[in-house]
């Protein structure tokens, strides 16, 4: 299989192009998504492209933005939108809780709602406490939403391609350390392919603890994992689960079975977050495989500000130091 | 308040002088530039809708139907009067005061009183209760959020006008929803859109137990139509010729993809917000009682009779019928079973 390297944002770009020129039903939707390129340039060209009825720049109204792909999905189409920063998911909640997650079922399967809400995660950037905060676990609290994490432009690529065909609304998560380009290249095939949701990718296989990370925590975890077998000895298994919502349980019970320690690493905020919940999932179905407590390494639970950020996000120090705690203790 | 309403009432008049000149030929009925059928379809859907709620609060007092009830009585002739405009094609946002709409859509009497009973052969499978039908088979959803159905209707609007052809959005809505943020955003996007949607507002002066005066900072809602460059109209709600008319011109507009177009109704609702609250605290049994006096189920019948569209035989034909489906449909619904537990998980 032919193989070209690509970068993170390129990845993501050529998933739209592919997906909208297979379906005209495809739409994004956003502010700055057209003309002005996206504010991080990721829709750049798309707008010339497939023109202004397909890629729509719309005023500055979230809840409208996301309340009218709600309208567009049930009509039919497949919007694509654009949430700027993460928090501002915080502005589209009624269209998306109480509408787009509750509508195919309530209504007793009469329509379907696949819509994808492309957000930023802005964490690292001194962009204060309404852009850079990840929040992960609201979405999957709610029944009935996709929950996308990609760590690679082969994840990227492949799983926003998944969900711009899913009937589900999908929250699709990009980090702002993935935009630069030569950082994040990646191998992926040259011909068309998807990755379906709830595959945990292994991404090290290891025997002695299993930390199980999404996003940024990725590498932070594999670098750690390097260091850790280096300097200790100690074997580390890295699972990326790629979607939290639907969880890929199984890769991750079997991981803890074989190594009986369990760290999740995130940057959502740590209490009842992303980690407490796969905590909680791997407490209630494989206790009895556990030789030590689990290990939640996430954001300190403090507001975040212009300045903080090197306090209170988790880093590779962190990764290693519970890793020791659970192996060397 | 009394004394704001009787004028809010006065004002109406203005709106729609009783002088109006109106063309006869033979194609047209007595004192009415409008076909027969039309006027007939009219009269049966404001008949249908107050026999329907009364029978439903019947049933509520009696213990016999699950969840609450938000009665539209007294509010008909908004619904029967934009009826004749509405396609099966086009798309219809209701409201939680909803149950209305989706019957005059098309959603057979049979599912949607076995909706509201709670049951499988409801026409969402018993999920939705009155508040949150959506009959996709003619396009007709609701909300029992506030506000919620201005932008779902942008989206609409935004698929009528990819798709081509004449297809519209009908997005009704109450006085108090214009208050929620999704009003501005979603008529500034309809409008800089040029979106076919009517918007049509029923004003019947109450946000739940709240009068509009104490939370509006205008009375008429039609105004903040001008800050989104739309067009608008205020007609008497509690005659549904003012709103047919109004909103055919709305419908027009849209259908020839002119934009979109807020039509305020000025109605009343005789009941509280729900069945049962306390309306006697917020409003005056005065106040309700000189609403009723322009009853669309006596005013409207009065002048059909008058002009010779009804007799008092067709009446009686109409009512029976209407009645006797709606025996139908309460059999068909309390011998229906409810949903198994195997149910819950259907359509995951």
């Amino acid at each position: 299989m032919a193989k070209k390297t690509i970068a993170y944002i390129d990845a993501i770009r050529e998933a739209l192009r592919e997906e909208m020129a297979r379906d005209p039903k495809v739409i994004i939707m956003g502010e700055d998504v057209g003309l002005g390129q996206g504010a991080f340039t990721v829709t750049k060209g798309l707008y010339q492209e497939f023109g202004k009825d397909r890629v729509i720049d719309t005023p500055i109204s979230e809840e409208s933005i996301i309340g009218a792909c709600v309208g567009l999905a049930m009509a039919g189409f497949r919007p694509v939108a654009e949430i700027m920063f993460n928090p501002f998911m915080a502005l589209v909640m009624d269209p998306l809780i109480n509408h787009a997650a509750c509508y195919r079922y309530v209504s007793g399967g009469q329509v379907k709602v696949p819509m994808v809400i492309r957000t930023l995660v802005c964490q690292g950037r001194g962009a204060g406490h309404d852009h850079a905060p990840f929040y992960a676990s609201w979405f999957m609290h709610i029944p009935c939403l996709r929950v996308i994490v990609p760590s690679t432009p082969y994840d990227a690529k492949g799983l926003l391609k998944t969900a711009i065909r899913d009937d589900y609304p999908c929250i699709f998560y990009e980090h702002i350390d993935f935009y630069p380009r030569k950082p994040n290249l990646g191998e992926i095939p040259e011909e068309e392919y998807l990755i379906p949701f709830g595959e945990a990718d292994i991404k090290r296989e290891g025997s002695d603890v299993t930390v199980v990370a999404i996003l940024t925590g990725v590498k932070a975890s594999l670098s750690a994992a390097e260091k850790l077998e280096k300097e200790e000895g100690i074997s580390v298994e890295v699972i990326d689960p790629r979607t939290l919502a639907p969880l890929d349980k199984q890769t991750i019970l079997n991981s803890v079975k074989k190594t009986g320690r369990l760290v999740v690493v995130e940057t959502d905020f740590k209490t009842a977050g992303v980690g407490a919940e796969i905590a909680a999932m791997v407490v209630e179905e494989a206790l009895e495989y556990l030789d030590a407590p689990v290990k939640r390494v996430a954001t300190k639970d403090i507001p975040i500000s212009f300045t903080n950020e090197k306090y209170i996000l988790p880093d590779e120090q962190a990764i290693v130091k519970a890793v020791k705690e659970l192996v060397l203790k | 308040m009394l004394e704001f309403k009787l004028l809010a009432m006065k004002k109406l008049n203005n709106y729609h002088p009783k002088s109006k000149v109106r063309v006869k030929n033979k194609n047209l009925i007595g004192g009415f530039n409008m076909e027969k059928e039309i006027l007939i379809k009219i009269y049966q859907n404001i008949v249908l809708l107050r026999k329907l709620d009364e029978k439903l609060i019947e049933l509520f007092t009696a213990g016999k139907l699950p969840g609450w009830i938000h009665p539209y009585v007294g509010q008909e002739a908004v619904v029967a009067g934009i009826s004749p405009h509405v396609r099966k094609e086009d798309f219809f946002c209701a409201t939680h005061r909803g149950r209305a709409f989706h019957v005059v859509k098309g959603t057979p009497l049979r599912s949607f009183v076995a909706e509201l009973l709670g049951k499988k052969t409801g026409v969402n499978k018993g999920r939705a209760g009155e508040m949150h039908i959506t009959n996709w088979e003619v396009y007709s959803t609701s909300s029992g959020i506030v506000g919620a159905t201005f932008p779902m209707a942008v989206g609409f609007g935004l698929a009528c006008k990819l798709e081509g052809g004449d297809r519209i959005v009908f997005c009704t809505f109450g006085d108090g929803a214009s208050n929620r943020g999704t009003f501005h955003e979603s008529l500034n996007m309809a409008s800089v859109w040029k979106l076919p949607i009517v918007f049509i507002c029923e004003n019947n002066l109450y946000a739940q137990f709240t009068p509009s005066r104490l939370t509006t900072a205008v009375s008429d809602i039609a105004q903040r139509a001008s800050a989104y460059n739309m067009p608008s109209k205020i007609v008497d709600g509690m005659d549904p010729i003012a709103v047919y008319e109004a909103v055919g011109e709305a419908v027009e507009r849209a259908r020839k993809r002119e934009g979109p177009t807020l039509v305020e109704c000025k109605t009343y609702r005789y009941h509280g917000h729900f069945y049962g609250d306390k309306w006697e605290t917020y409003r005056s049994p005065e106040e309700v009682e000189a609403w009723k006096k322009r009853d669309p189920t006596v005013t409207f019948k009065e002048r059909l009779l008058k002009e010779g569209v009804l007799t008092e035989s067709l009446v009686k034909e109409i009512e029976g019928r209407i009645d006797s489906q709606i025996e139908d449909a309460l059999k068909f619904a309390f011998e229906s079973p409810e949903p198994s537990l195997e149910d819950i998980y259907e359509d995951l």
